[in-house]
């Protein structure tokens, strides 16, 4: 742990160096041999789009994962981070996408978990409490650091996280993205923070899916995609259509075309409909939300994170309440309706987060792909097996599930099969209007063009399907329609066949301009 | 990007998987068998060691005593076992067994309705039905907490457990019931039946045992409800996006413990003739052991009834068989704790393996199809 002597300090000069590094999870690989540099004081936006390994490349980089292969090197030396705190004692510090504060301690708590300092073998409190001042002064945001974490702001706590990685004196800051819950006065006091601390030679990794952020913030915009490094450039060199194709990995007007479609009457409807943030109720997720999705068609709802998708859709699924506004279907108000009762109405959910909100581990492929209609098959008193299976088999079918047998555990499938499996178990309960959100997280190709040939076919079929994701070519080859969201709003809707990424990705960024850009389908 | 690519043969794989039966111990060799049928394999030692170390051990006549004593505890496992698979857990049993054979004493001596003056001398199956509503009441009481309230299960059957064991105490002053035989002039005999009576041979505690067993066994295996019960303990969240009410499903394992609770109560009253107050003391860890031995998770979604009665057998033979043998009961204790702790390193060892081949599969079937769609891009 020699610091003093061998650091880079001059201004310029690489100070930390990824060499073909690669990361690979079971037989997926995140990262395929990327190579990184970082300078002093300097900040380098990565750039690329959901799973495009940019957390996994900063996960690396800051201890959290360990490389498959390949090297990481910091002051000229081949370093091996263990863990997050190795990585930190050398002034490596990540402030991570989902915040990590534990809520029910205080902010200086939280600021000092895990490197207390202590006195005369007792926490010396007072020492915390005197720097966190200190440190929230420093971030423009006065809080008192006995307030426990649980009463702050998404916005409050994400200053925590960075006021955390700051106390440490990181030579290296990863940040990603650090603004999901900022409001603008917030984002502009962390970038005069940032432009603080690379004027003293810290050097910072930016990650954002807002790109005017990039844009402004960064000296080198650095994109990966599918796991490589596809594009480098100094920021002064480049604009936001370049950066635009270099992500998607085409030129624009390059669309796919989705299909003719022939919409029929109207299934579901939203009329202002207004959601809270369960996370923190004060919040609110959506906001005056209207539209109506038709038998037969495919809606797609796009939005950059935060922009309150899931929170709507698990609203409409009944999960959360709706505070505000109407959901009809069939033309009949699903209002103060249980999961269970829109579940029979024929609305159902196939979450984003399958192993938390979709899968029951401990049961086998065929309970959970029944779970949701075994009252189907309740004859008497019990369940006759006899016709479950044969629906089993049908749906397995359908979704093209690929596994040893219905009796096999869950966890043995890859996700791309856990997920056809959660969609196999929507379908059986025969919905009418099917919604899925983020049906593609984390699966592979293949696995993925099943699923949007799938959801192609069940609106052929007259179902309503209404899905939501946040990547751009998904929006735009599996919709019928794209509803554009951004923080909690509907700002456009959109026809996918005239639309260019371009033009969904500057709507989605800065809703101010799109709401007069409204484009009807 | 398109549907056909992948190849017909693996999707018609899926139509030929019925019902295929497993074999015995299949291709996961005999440890693992071992390890799996763990409970089982235990109760056949314990009787081997017993056999060999007394003669009067395995005799029928102490095989059916030792078997009425298993009784009341399997039928709480029973209630409990259910009550653990939704991740909850029931603390308030052993109050109920006092409680349940409280009302039963109370209405078999003369139930005392002051409003009307009178006293009545109830039939002995209305007094056996009022005891299992009392039961059901307090169980009923506990979902309430639970669900409703939000209570964790652990504290809202803790406070049942002393509300119930209050209530035993309060209605009998403190006092034991004794003679509940009834009286042939007052139409109330016949109580004895549930605890002395061996019709067949075999004490009506064993048929009963046997009933509430079958009716469980159907219940989890054969049902709905039983589905809604291992989805709630295996993911709470997940169940309830799939439309399983999952209130009512925690409402309904507390009510069925309560009943069964109140059940072992009146056995236990009628083979004693009389009823005190604090019967069933910590009767309510003896159930959780035997859940927890026969295999089910204190985390939820994972146990069977099988496992429970063979949780119940193990305890009670173990403990018969120590006072058989000649064991300190000071002995018997310590032995039974690490009955139950080596039960539980046990799971956790079988629950890694598990964990670990399905995770094996995993990476497996992704190879696959990564090879599956290399080649169909070739071709």
């Amino acid at each position: 742990m020699s610091e003093s002597n061998g650091r880079i300090t001059t201004r310029g000069a690489v100070v930390m160096r990824a060499e073909a590094v690669t990361k690979a999870y079971g037989g997926t690989h995140a990262l395929r041999g990327v190579d990184f540099e970082l300078r002093v004081g300097e900040v380098t936006a990565l750039i690329g789009e959901n799973g495009a390994g940019k957390s996994t490349l900063m996960k690396i980089l800051a201890g959290v994962e360990q490389p498959s292969s390949g090297t990481i090197t910091l002051d000229g030396e081949v370093v091996a981070f263990a863990n997050p705190t190795e990585a930190l004692s050398r002034g490596v510090a990540i402030i991570h996408q989902e915040l990590s504060l534990c809520l029910n301690m205080s902010i200086a708590d939280n600021i000092f978990l895990g490197r207390e300092r202590v006195r005369n073998g007792a926490v010396d409190f007072a020492a915390q409490r005197e720097e966190t001042v200190q440190l929230l002064e420093r971030l423009e945001e006065p809080l008192d650091p006995r307030t426990t974490a649980a009463d702050l702001r998404l916005g409050q706590q994400q200053i925590v996280e960075i006021a955390r990685a700051l106390s440490e004196d990181a030579r290296i800051l990863i940040m990603d993205e650090p603004t999901s819950a900022l409001s603008h006065a917030e984002v502009q006091v962390l970038f005069r923070l940032i432009r603080e601390l690379t004027s003293r030679g810290v050097s910072v990794v930016y990650i954002s899916h807002h790109l005017d952020e990039c844009l402004e913030l960064a000296d080198t915009a650095v994109v990966l995609r599918d796991g490589e490094i596809v594009a480098r450039a100094p920021m002064a060199e480049v604009d936001l259509p370049w950066i635009v194709s270099q992500m998607v990995g085409r030129e624009s007007g390059d669309l796919y075309a989705p299909m003719a479609y022939d919409p029929g009457e109207v299934l579901l409807s939203l009329d202002g409909v207004v959601v809270s943030d369960p996370d923190s109720p004060g919040r609110l997720a959506a906001r005056d939300v209207s539209f109506d999705v038709h038998a037969g068609e495919v809606v797609g709802i796009y939005g950059l994170m935060g922009a309150g998708r899931t929170e709507l859709l698990e609203a409409l699924a009944g999960r959360n309440p709706i505070l505000a506004g109407s959901v009809t279907l069939d033309g009949k108000d699903l209002t103060g309706l249980s999961v269970e009762d829109r579940i029979d109405r024929g609305l159902i959910l196939v979450p984003e987060d399958r192993q938390r909100d979709g899968l029951v581990q401990v049961l086998s492929v065929g309970r959970n792909m029944a779970l949701a209609s075994v009252g189907k098959f309740v004859q008497g008193l019990f369940l006759n097996p006899k016709p479950e299976s044969e629906l089993l088999a049908e749906t397995a079918r359908g979704v093209k599930v690929k596994m040893a047998g219905f009796d096999a555990a869950i966890g043995s499938l890859s996700g791309g099969n856990q997920q056809k499996v959660v969609i196999g178990k929507a379908l059986m309960t025969e919905p009418r209007v099917v919604v899925l959100d983020e049906p593609t997280r984390g699966i592979d190709v293949g696995a993925k063009a099943d699923i949007f040939a799938l959801m192609a076919s069940q609106a052929r079929e007259g179902r309503a399907v209404l899905f939501a994701t946040s990547e751009l070519d998904e929006v735009l080859y599996a919709s019928d329609r794209i509803i554009v969201m951004a923080r909690g709003r509907v700002v456009a809707e959109l026809d996918p066949r005239t639309t260019s990424r371009e033009q969904l990705m500057a709507i989605a960024d800065s809703p101010a301009q799109a709401t007069n850009a409204r484009n009807e389908a | 990007m398109t549907a056909t690519q992948q190849s017909p043969k693996t999707s018609g794989s899926v139509a030929t998987t019925g019902r295929t039966r497993r074999p015995i111990i299949g291709d996961r060799g005999v440890g693992e068998f071992l390890l799996d049928q763990r409970a089982f394999v235990a109760l056949i030692v314990l009787v081997i060691v017993f056999a060999l170390l007394s003669d009067a051990f395995l005799t029928p006549s102490n095989l059916i005593t030792m078997t009425k004593h298993v009784a009341y505890n399997a039928i709480l496992a029973l209630g409990m076992l259910l009550v653990i698979t939704t991740a909850g857990i029931d603390l308030s049993v052993g109050s109920i067994v006092g409680l349940s054979g409280i009302v039963a004493g109370v209405m078999l001596q003369g139930w005392q309705l002051s409003l009307f003056d009178v006293t009545a001398y109830p039939a002995v199956w209305v007094v056996i039905i009022v005891a299992l509503a009392v039961g059901a009441l307090v169980g009923s009481l506990n979902g309430l907490l639970v669900t409703r309230f939000n209570v964790a299960p652990f504290i809202a059957t803790l406070g049942t457990m002393y509300i119930a064991r209050g209530a035993a105490l309060l209605i009998s002053n403190g006092s034991t019931f004794p003679k509940l035989q009834g009286d042939p002039e007052l139409g109330n005999t016949g109580f004895s039946f549930l605890g002395v009576a061996r019709p067949l041979g075999i004490p009506t505690a064993i048929w009963i045992m046997v009933a509430f067993a079958i009716v469980i066994a159907l219940l989890v295996n054969k049902t709905r409800f039983g589905r809604w019960l291992y989805a709630t303990g295996g993911n709470e969240r997940a169940a309830q996006l799939s439309g399983v009410p999952v209130k009512k499903v925690k409402m309904r394992v507390y009510i069925i413990s309560g009943i069964c609770a109140a059940m072992a109560g009146l056995i236990i009253a009628s083979e004693l003739t009389s009823a005190a107050p604090q019967t069933g003391n910590t009767f309510e860890l003896n159930a959780i052991a035997a859940v927890v031995i026969g295999g089910a998770s204190l985390a939820g979604g994972r146990g069977t009834v099988k496992g429970a009665l063979i949780g119940a057998f193990v305890i009670g033979f173990l403990s018969d068989g120590l006072v058989l043998v000649g064991v300190s009961s000071f002995w018997q204790t310590v032995i039974k704790g690490l009955v139950i702790v080596l039960a539980v390193i046990l799971d956790q060892g079988q629950e890694r393996l598990k964990k670990a081949r399905a995770a094996a599969q995993a990476a497996q079937s992704v190879k696959q199809e990564a090879a599956e769609r290399e080649a169909a891009k070739a071709a």
